[in-house]
């Protein structure tokens, strides 16, 4: 069966690579916030720079997912799960997006330098400022939540079409089936 | 014409339903676990600002430790005799502004300044590149404990009683003879007395620091500022005055800047880098990196050290944080007591806003 509809090669390393990292980042995050071990400074070091990287890498792979439009969900899925599908992935967009930014503008608002590691120095991106420096911490948790929330959505969606429907949607992000 | 999705009706679905309920489960399980929140038992940075809270009372606004302080401005005069040890700019000959913070322990901004024999000075120094090095010393010579579970038990164990506003001496008394690493502090603590001025003390870094030269060697070192020259001794305060401190700074910055000597200390070869409660040997190499030159202060409620979280683990390269427990302990703590008295600030929903103008 050749008609198998995947997507482009590039958009499913990114898709895997990007999972990692950002599965990794929101663990980070959790764990670094819980504990005053040793592990808080370490983590720290590795959250600031992935979060970085995560955005630039979030930003290539919106431009390529605009211009290479992802393959067809079954026209037989119900519509709220064709509705809920679109919503979450364009959430998850824009979580990848704002989290990274929110953490940079956090830091600055917070008068802290924000440093990548190895000597990289970002520039601050806001004045410092207590209160907006509270609304953007709070707002980093709380999105951090409706991450992991709509990870674990996507995971469970992306579970339920591999397993029960069997209609190739899981496939067309993974490896194309030999036939 | 067959329903398309029972016709895709696959094998075991029940199996397949529960398979994909233990991913979903798992993760969460997992996220919960490292979150902390399936982890009663992991001291986190919300017990130990908790813990500090319940001695110093609620201050919505004020820093949980060292909540009564001063903003102090001014700036470092390096010498340029660190720059062979470190390679931050802030060494090299030059002078560096900075933002300071006089204190004095515990979570009540409103408690007498007698109330410990311990003056605490921060410091945040703004290097041209945007680099910073933040410091929060003491005028003890030595920590009482070594890692963060004991500094907790020991809040634990000075939380004060309701009918005589102290800790029970019992439970302090179980406290020290468990941790016998708090022997050095001991000896010291009884002998110590509340200065009279911020001026006359000398500060110390207290934990281990690796300073790292140009070449990329890394040398461990323990800092401290000492009044520079013959600092006069304060007339001591009038009785019943319980904010004499901030009296003198003032009244001694009037009459001119206030100059504190850095000095660095460097580690001999055994010298304990991780350990807080530990004294090092008299006689090892001193450097004197420059001089801090107060002259200038401003009340905490508006001045500028009030939005700084002094985290000691805000360096600039050419220093680094040693393997001191307390180090990241520290950071942890401070960025939860920073997130707490900001949000207080910002009159964030749930939060206490601050008094206005309570003194």
């Amino acid at each position: 069966m050749n008609g198998q509809p995947m997507f482009h090669p590039f958009a499913r390393v990114m898709h895997w690579l990007m999972a990692t990292m950002i599965l990794a980042m929101l663990f980070i995050g959790a764990g670094m916030v819980s504990t005053v071990s040793e592990k808080h400074q370490w983590l720290v070091g590795i959250h600031k720079p992935l979060g970085a990287a995560v955005f630039v890498l979030a930003l290539v792979r919106l431009g390529f997912r605009l211009t290479h439009p992802a393959p067809p969900l079954p026209a037989d899925l119900p519509l709220w799960q064709k509705l809920a599908a679109h919503a979450s992935h364009w959430l998850l967009y824009a979580l990848m997006l704002a989290m990274p930014l929110i953490g940079w503008g956090m830091l600055s608002a917070g008068g802290y330098p924000v440093t990548l590691g190895g000597g990289i120095q970002l520039p601050s991106i806001l004045p410092a400022n207590p209160a907006l420096f509270a609304w953007l911490r709070e707002s980093h948790r709380y999105l951090a939540w409706l991450f992991f929330l709509t990870f674990l959505a996507h995971m469970g969606a992306a579970l339920m079409h591999g397993l029960i429907r069997r209609d190739g949607v899981l496939r067309s992000m993974t490896v194309a089936r030999r036939d | 014409m067959h329903d398309p999705s029972s016709k895709r009706r696959p094998p075991h679905a029940l199996w397949r339903w529960a398979l994909i309920g233990v991913a979903m489960a798992g993760s969460a399980a997992a996220f919960g676990y490292v979150g902390g929140w399936l982890a009663p038992g992991r001291l986190t940075p919300n017990s130990l600002v908790d813990a500090l809270q319940a001695n110093g009372g609620d201050h919505p606004g004020y820093r949980r430790n060292h909540a009564k302080g001063i903003c102090v401005a001014g700036h470092f005069e390096s010498s340029g005799l660190l720059a062979p040890y470190s390679s931050s700019p802030l060494f090299q000959p030059g002078n560096t502004p900075l933002v300071g913070r006089l204190a004095i322990p515990g979570g009540n901004p409103y408690a007498p300044d007698s109330s410990a024999p311990i003056r605490s000075f921060a410091l945040r120094f703004d290097l041209p590149d945007g680099e910073q090095w933040r410091t929060g010393m003491n005028a003890m010579p030595v920590f009482p404990v070594s890692t963060p579970e004991a500094f907790y038990e020991l809040q634990l164990a000075s939380h004060p009683l309701p009918d005589t506003g102290k800790p029970d001496p019992e439970r302090m008394k179980a406290f020290f003879t468990t941790h016998p690493e708090t022997t050095a502090f001991l000896a010291w603590v009884k002998t110590a007395h509340p200065s009279a001025s911020y001026a006359t003390e000398t500060y110390n870094s207290l934990n281990a620091f690796y300073l790292r030269d140009a070449g990329g060697q890394r040398h461990a070192v323990r800092w401290r500022v000492e009044p520079e020259g013959a600092i006069p001794a304060a007339s001591g305060p009038a009785a019943g005055d319980t904010d004499y401190l901030a009296a003198d700074l003032r009244q001694r910055l009037g009459a001119g800047p206030l100059r504190w000597k850095l000095v660095m200390t460097l580690a001999g070869p055994g010298d304990p880098v991780d350990d807080a409660a530990s004294v090092w040997p008299d006689g090892r190499q001193e450097v004197v990196a420059g001089t801090v030159v107060i002259d200038g202060e401003q009340a905490q409620d508006s001045g500028p050290c009030r939005d700084v979280n002094y985290d000691p683990t805000v360096l600039p390269r050419g220093i680094e944080v040693s393997g001191d427990p307390l180090l990241a302990a520290r950071s942890a703590a401070y960025a939860e007591s920073y997130l707490r008295r900001t949000s207080e600030e910002g009159h964030l929903p749930g939060t206490e806003s601050p008094k206005e103008a309570a003194r």
